[in-house]
């Protein structure tokens, strides 16, 4: 963070402001001297990704708040009021509800990255921990700000997900019934959750903050896993990787655009624009694309308990996650059992995805249930065992070793330092 | 104390105690009316009680009326639905409390303490699945009752479940014929 700028304030007013609040220093120790691995690849830019789409969803979210209103009786119709009469009001509320996917599938990619290359292993535990906390709190903020058009999948996803609570026993009932304000969801449960969808974005960003300061303490990991060791291993984080994470970001901006402009309502539900209505449950309710593997999870088990604790469970596994994987290796490169696993771990979160879109009858119900097995199974189960199992490839000296060994052929000196010319 | 090396607790230990402790209760007290503000309020806890008409109601049809804002199924049953409610043993179902806010929580789940009183033909119950609170679809599933296409639960023609993940019967409501042709609900 600070320490690792070597800035010395200049002109009289900087140096007026670093003795009084030394903000300048702070901001180029951690985002323009910082030191970072030189080996960085574009998955490691998913992190710059993540934080631009949380700012695009604060902005646009407040204007859209200008114009929504919070209410069983006009909720609804506010919503298409933006849609229709509100100056640009279709193309900030597309940003707002394909923002949230485009926000899911970054921070899929971010954590998936993380797993490949062990990123939640020692000392970065903190970091994956609060990273599996902000992760939640986006999870919790997608749910309650899909509620507020008020349509029938907004309606009926928070019916079900609120009678999740009813499941813990003794207080279950009581639970959900607080958490309504009153005995079904209602005129108070949409006041709240607008006002909750409000404040947990700003609980996000704080929460970024620490989970940004914490590896910043430690370091970032790189795809070798192995700590920089002198400063021919790492770079200025300015120029260099703030270019690379704004050049992936433009990259990004052009999906996130092809979403809004060509296919604003594909990872929508048409069921949305039907007006809420309590006594009728549509045919098929499925929630948003980003929850499926969980909901999978949760029908996967023909227990109403059982099934939430799943489902709950399914999170709470990555929080002790460091503790799980036993290997000393850090990086998924040097470990050839784990890479294996890594990909069937990933292919069967995906099928989780695709059975929980799925109708709960029949085959899906049985492929659900194999795939929630193994599911755990690769944290309790596999992650431990390969440690003991496994033998892992040698890996490299330092990170400079492994950059010069795959960039053979280029003038040495050039890979070696490329910020001295 | 810790930081206290003597064998007696002393006067300042008391205080400490008694501080921290007065500390908590305060802060309870506080919190309180901010976690009480999310709970029902009195126009949610007015208890609405709604009188419905059936006689138009025929064998084998339903109506849906609303409630304190959930659906309550009425339904005539004919005599096959009551006969297959009747051949159920107890033995086979999931839930085997009758579930009738109108009758003891330890009444078994026959056929007789489903429907209502003295009225087999007639059902009359919350049309809110036990499981997430979907609304069951009628003349549905596997045992001709109600079927739930949230995630898949099956209950039979008296509303008992019998197969899927809802761990009880769909609940019976406060609720009284008048007169042959009239019911009060709650």
């Amino acid at each position: 963070m600070a320490g690792h700028s070597n800035y010395v304030p200049q002109s009289a007013a900087a140096k007026w402001l670093e003795s009084r609040l030394p903000v300048i220093s702070l901001v180029r120790g951690s985002f323009v001297d910082f030191p970072t691995p030189k080996n960085l690849n574009y998955w490691w830019t998913f992190g710059g990704i993540l934080f631009f789409m949380l700012i695009s969803q604060i902005i646009t979210g407040i204007v859209l708040v200008m114009h929504y209103t919070p209410s069983t009786a006009a909720a609804f119709d506010s919503v298409e009021h933006i849609m229709r009469d509100v100056n640009f009001g279709w193309l900030l509320r597309y940003m707002h509800s394909n923002g949230a996917s485009l926000f899911f599938i970054a921070v899929y990619i971010h954590i998936f990255r993380g797993l490949y290359y062990g990123s939640y292993k020692a000392p970065r535990e903190i970091s994956w921990i609060l990273g599996v906390v902000i992760f939640l709190i986006m999870m919790g903020t997608a749910f309650m700000g899909y509620v507020l058009p008020w349509g029938q999948m907004s309606f009926w996803g928070a019916t079900v997900i609120t009678n999740l609570f009813s499941a813990i026993p003794v207080v279950g009932e009581a639970v959900r019934t607080w958490l309504w304000g009153g005995f079904a969801v209602d005129n108070p449960t949409l006041n709240r959750f607008f006002s909750l969808h409000y404040l947990l974005p700003f609980m996000i960003f704080g929460v970024v903050l620490l989970h940004v300061w914490a590896f910043h303490t430690t370091g970032n990991n790189n795809p070798t896993g192995v700590q920089p060791k002198s400063n021919q291993d790492t770079l200025p984080f300015h120029p260099y990787y703030t270019i690379k994470d704004l050049f992936a970001i433009v990259v990004f901006m052009i999906l996130f655009a092809y979403f809004v402009f060509y296919v604003p309502n594909y990872m929508g539900h048409p069921d949305n624009y039907i007006e809420a209505n309590p006594l009728v449950t549509p045919a098929h309710i499925v929630p948003e694309w980003y929850f499926l593997p969980f909901y999978a999870i949760l029908r996967a088990v023909p227990d109403k308990l059982g099934g939430v604790l799943a489902m709950f469970g399914a999170i709470a596994v990555l929080f002790i996650l460091p503790w799980l994987d036993t290997s000393k290796v850090r990086s998924g490169v040097y470990r050839p059992l784990f890479k294996q696993f890594f990909w069937i771990f990933a292919i069967n979160a995906l099928a989780l995805g695709y059975l929980g879109a799925m109708p709960a009858e029949g085959i899906y119900v049985i492929l659900s249930r194999i795939c929630t097995v193994y599911y755990f199974a690769h944290f309790l189960v596999i992650l431990p065992l390969l440690g003991f199992l496994e033998k892992p490839l040698p890996i490299p000296a330092s990170i400079s070793d492994a950059v010069l060994a795959s960039g053979a052929g280029k003038p040495a000196a050039a890979v070696a330092a490329p910020q001295s010319k | 104390m810790a930081h206290t090396h003597s064998a007696e607790p002393t006067r300042r230990d008391f205080l400490y105690l008694a501080t921290g402790a007065m500390g908590v209760v305060g802060a309870g007290a506080v919190a309180w009316p901010f976690i009480d503000q999310m709970n029902p309020d009195a126009s949610a806890l007015a208890l609405a009680s709604i009188e419905v008409d059936v006689s138009a109601v025929e064998v084998g049809q339903s109506i849906t009326v609303k409630w304190r804002g959930k659906p309550v199924f009425i339904r005539h049953r004919t005599e096959k639905e009551i006969e297959e409610a009747k051949a159920v043993p107890i033995s086979a179902l999931p839930d085997k409390l009758a579930r009738n806010s109108n009758l003891p929580d330890t009444a078994e789940a026959t056929d007789t303490n489903r429907a209502a009183e003295g009225k087999e033909p007639w059902l009359v119950m919350v049309g809110i699945c036990t499981h997430l609170g979907c609304v069951p679809i009628g003349d549905a599933g596997d045992f001709g009752g109600w079927f739930c296409p949230c995630h898949g639960s099956h209950y039979d023609t008296a509303g008992r479940i019998r197969v899927g993940p809802a761990p009880e019967n769909l609940l019976v409501p406060p609720y009284a014929f008048v007169d042959d042709a009239k019911i009060t609900i709650g």
